[in-house]
């Protein structure tokens, strides 16, 4: 048996039955990491020692039968994560041999619930791209073809999750950051709503649309997760305190008389055939399980690129302004194209009078496109959408048009846009690579979200075709 | 002024808070003296990942000092990250508020009746400090980022001052209001009060000149005065060549007695404003806004006042007695005492102006039977003395004559004598005096 293949779910009881040790199971994913990553290059650093030594320990607290919800599992961290004492560099070169000081407020909520840290995921340097491609550490490759890109920004995190280096990895999205990967490497991944996760400890890009999320293989794994990491945080202020419900609970409740809006818009032109096709057939396995397909509208979404590519830029070019050469060893020579992109678009859309045209234009676009969403969620429980209009790229397609680039999350952006949750899941392969579709919901509808997607993944499976690694 | 020139003159004043925590993280704000970078987190140091969370009571305070301003009090306000480099700033950006401050549009009315603008109340947070030194003969620059994010309240007033005497009238004022709300020790010395006077002239008083200079690094009063002297009279001195004085910044030098340039401004700055997206917006309710006002206490001048109604104390003495809160408390809490046993609040003012009162030391009821007790050895009838006097004098004809042939020192052995036949106390300077006179 393959272990690392598990899912959470499935190594939780293998743990608890003692059918294999948290040792065992995480030398199998370090293993995995040995034997793969070469190609693969998911890990910017990898932390077999620490893991083992916390796998060690899970193996004392399983044996006293400790019922922590993660006890003695593997999971990796996107390098945007905050840990103490471990390099940590936004997959950018300016902070390339950068220990951190601490452990974010997700860190140590997965530490304590008895997580077992792999190493630290590739990603696009500092998060920005959405095919992993802008890394200062190299690409991360697609598992399913490594010709094709994994998809950003969150790169590795999905890959390592689709080859058993980690059982569970996070991820942040700022505008499509899990949710595109997801797509590309066949998981699931969530972005929930804008606050239910604190961003404590995560390195920022764009603060008002960052969103701390996760990449499971299933859905209940997945619902497991996000019961760890949610609810409010004193270190962020944009956590409310709301409850944290019991994620795993409504599961199984199927999806008899859920109203799932169908967004013409995103349906329409720019869409690939072969993903429109997989995005109407999981539709119609939702319509057969009961579900009611309502077609909607949300006529401001043509506009959400531009007025993310607005609050994005500008917020990034002032998150990034303290990397000023004093405090971090590399100074401002050491950023890359892509970040030098944004921090003099951002400059510019901020400066004296452009702010009025620019940003402030932007802030009531957005409060437009909330509207929308708003006025679609009275018509229906969640809206069901593809995730990238084209199935992932071959590396190197889009590097030298980064407008092509940013055209890829044009489903996405929205609803960072809104702050609403949303959840990639598998729905089916074209030419061999993996399409993946997402469910939309109101804010802190998450519940909602995992009970569709559960029915959905009862009846497809899709999450069971992993790559094939030779 | 002689000259033709009319001072036009604004403020702005920074007032650090003495909350025990910063601005937007829980470290200690008591910097002052503290061992470099010791007062530090992840938030004040401005570390990848860190977040900030606004200090409530900072906010109220600010607003307290807004109100006691006569501001208006917005109900919907926010924070806005003011976008600049320099070493000392942390996140290389200053979360400050930009359009929607805490309050605006209040005034504060001088003795002559003149009332200054206040533009603006805001809340912001203090930066690291730089410290410039020499090591192992090499010139280094250090951050030291205890001060990072102490918080900081801005008042701005319209350029409604004409002399260098309104300006310093203005800030004594402004001191003792928030030494009154008890929210900033207000120590210029220790930089919890920073002023920077921007001052330019004008020819008719109406119209706003062209130019303005900014005068920093002014730590008291006495330095406001003088640096605004040197500022008009060097403006007037440019003006009369036919000139227009710079738009810059100058710095006060203690050593010189002038302004020197420090920056000139080529054009305003653009710190890039926009919203602070960590942090929400904050609304207050009405009935939040109404339990600060009722939160501020009497202020000087109204407590002055009221000292001269109530305690018919003349204005000087209540405006002396005001000056500092704990001693008007003082005053009164003896007050209080003191009617019981006829002591009256002129009585006590005397004694807490011109003795200057330890008020740390002795309790108001303490200073009253002190008073009680001074006023009781007076009270002696001075005929009953004398008469004592002489029988003592009579009892003890070896010690008269001992004094008599020059032996001083036994006067004192006849005062007690006196004060023992009397059998109260009584003032014994008044008994000496008096056998002495008796003696002679």
């Amino acid at each position: 048996m393959n272990i690392q293949n598990l899912t959470i779910t499935e190594a939780k009881i293998g743990l608890k039955n003692k059918q294999f040790s948290s040792m065992e199971l995480t030398q199998a994913c370090l293993d995995q990491i040995k034997l793969h990553d070469e190609k693969l290059n998911a890990f910017i650093t990898v932390t077999e020692n620490q893991a083992l030594a916390a796998a060690k320990e899970a193996d004392k607290r399983l044996a006293q039968n400790d019922e922590l919800p993660l006890l003695g599992i593997p999971v990796a961290l996107k390098d945007l994560f905050l840990t103490k004492g471990v390099r940590t560099t936004a997959a950018a070169n300016v902070l390339s041999d950068y220990i951190g000081q601490y452990d974010g407020t997700v860190v140590k909520k997965l530490k304590d619930a008895g997580a077992v840290m792999v190493g630290k995921t590739n990603c696009d340097a500092w998060a920005h791209g959405s095919s992993g491609e802008n890394s200062d550490f190299g690409a991360t490759k697609n598992p399913f073809n490594l010709k094709y890109v994994a998809g950003g920004s969150s790169s590795g995190s999905p890959v390592a999750v689709a080859t058993g280096m980690a059982l569970g990895s996070t991820g942040t999205d700022t505008g499509g950051s899990i949710r595109l990967p997801a797509s590309f490497c066949n998981v699931v991944g969530l972005k929930p709503t804008y606050g239910r996760v604190s961003r404590y400890g995560v390195i920022s890009m764009a603060s008002s649309l960052d969103c701390i999320g996760h990449f499971t293989k299933t859905v209940e794994d997945n619902a497991l997760f996000l019961s760890v990491t949610a609810g409010n945080d004193p270190m962020d202020a944009t956590t409310p305190n709301k409850p944290v419900p019991n994620y795993l609970q409504s599961l199984t409740k199927g999806v008899k008389g859920v109203k799932i809006g169908v967004p013409k818009e995103y349906y329409g032109q720019g869409l690939d055939p072969k993903v429109r096709k997989l995005a109407e057939e999981a539709l119609e396995v939702l319509r057969k399980r009961g579900a009611k397909l309502v077609e909607i509208s949300l006529p401001y979404s043509e506009y959400a690129i531009a007025v993310y590519y607005i609050i994005q830029t500008a917020e990034v070019s002032s998150n990034l302004a303290r990397y000023d050469g004093i405090r971090y060893g590399n100074d401002r020579s050491f950023f890359s194209d892509e970040a030098k992109r944004r921090i003099m678009l951002g400059t510019y859309v901020l400066s004296a009078g452009y702010y009025d045209a620019y940003y402030k234009k932007a802030m009531q676009v957005r409060t437009l496109i909330l509207q929308d969403f708003a006025k679609a969620y009275e018509q229906v429980d969640v809206i069901l959408a593809p995730v990238s209009p084209t199935l992932p790229w071959k590396l190197g397609a889009k590097t030298e048009d980064p407008l092509a680039m940013y055209l890829s999350d044009i489903f996405t952006v929205t609803g960072n846009i809104a702050g609403i949750p949303g959840l990639t899941m598998p729905a089916g392969f074209a030419d061999g690579l993996p399409v993946g579709i997402q469910i939309l919901g109101p804010q802190f509808s998450e519940e909602k979200l995992y009970q569709v997607a559960h029915a959905f993944e009862k009846e497809t499976e899709y999450w069971k075709e992993g790559p094939k690694l030779l | 002024m002689s000259s033709k020139y009319i001072p036009i003159i604004g403020l702005e004043v920074h007032v650090e808070l003495k909350t025990k925590s910063k601005m937007f993280c829980s470290c200690s704000a008591d910097y002052f003296g503290q061992k470099p970078n010791t007062h530090t987190c992840p938030v004040c140091l401005g570390l990848p990942g860190a977040l900030p969370v606004a200090n409530m009571l900072a906010i109220d305070w600010c607003i307290m000092i807004a109100l006691a301003l006569h501001c208006k009090i917005n109900q919907f306000s926010k924070f806005d990250r003011k976008n600049y480099f320099y070493p000392d700033l942390a996140k290389s950006f200053q979360i400050s508020q930009y359009d929607l401050p805490f309050g605006e549009k209040g005034s504060m009315e001088l003795k002559n009746g003149k009332k200054i603008g206040i533009t603006r109340v805001h809340m912001e947070e203090d930066t690291g400090k730089l410290i410039h030194e020499t090591i192992n003969g090499e010139k280094v620059s250090l951050i030291d980022f205890n001060r990072s994010s102490v918080p900081l309240v801005e008042i701005v007033t319209d350029p409604d001052f004409h002399s260098a005497e309104e300006v310093v009238e203005y800030l004594q004022r402004l001191q003792r209001i928030v030494r009154y709300l008890e929210v900033s020790d207000a120590d210029m010395e220790k930089g919890n009060m920073r002023l920077e006077p921007n001052i330019s002239l004008s020819v008719d008083g109406k119209t706003l000149p062209k130019y303005k200079v900014e005068v920093k690094n002014i730590n008291s009063f006495r330095f406001v005065q003088k640096s605004i002297d040197f500022e008009i009279k060097r403006q007037e001195e440019i003006l009369k060549t036919g000139k227009k004085p710079l738009q810059e910044t100058r710095g006060w030098s203690e050593m010189k007695n002038e302004t020197v340039s420090q920056r000139v401004k080529e054009e305003a700055n653009d710190y890039r404003y926009f919203p602070e997206p960590d942090l929400p917006p904050i609304r207050m309710a009405k009935e939040q806004i109404s339990t600060l006002e009722s939160s501020v206490p009497e202020l000087q001048e109204k407590k002055s006042n009221r000292f001269v109604t109530d305690f018919s104390l003349n204005s000087y003495d209540a405006e002396i007695l005001t000056r500092e809160k704990n001693i008007a408390d003082y005053f009164e809490e003896a007050v209080a005492v003191g009617k019981d046993y006829n002591v009256t609040p002129k009585q006590i003012a005397n004694v807490i102006i011109n003795k200057k009162v330890n008020i740390e030391r002795i309790l108001p009821a303490e200073l009253i039977k002190d008073l009680i007790e001074g006023s009781r050895k007076v009270d002696i009838d001075v005929n009953e003395l004398t008469v004592v006097i002489t029988n003592v004098l009579q009892d003890n004809q070896r010690a008269v004559e001992d004094y008599k042939s020059g032996k001083e020192t036994v006067i004192m052995f006849l005062v007690g004598q006196v004060i023992k036949q009397i059998g109260k106390k009584i003032d014994a300077t008044m008994v000496k005096d008096l056998l002495i006179t008796q003696l002679k």
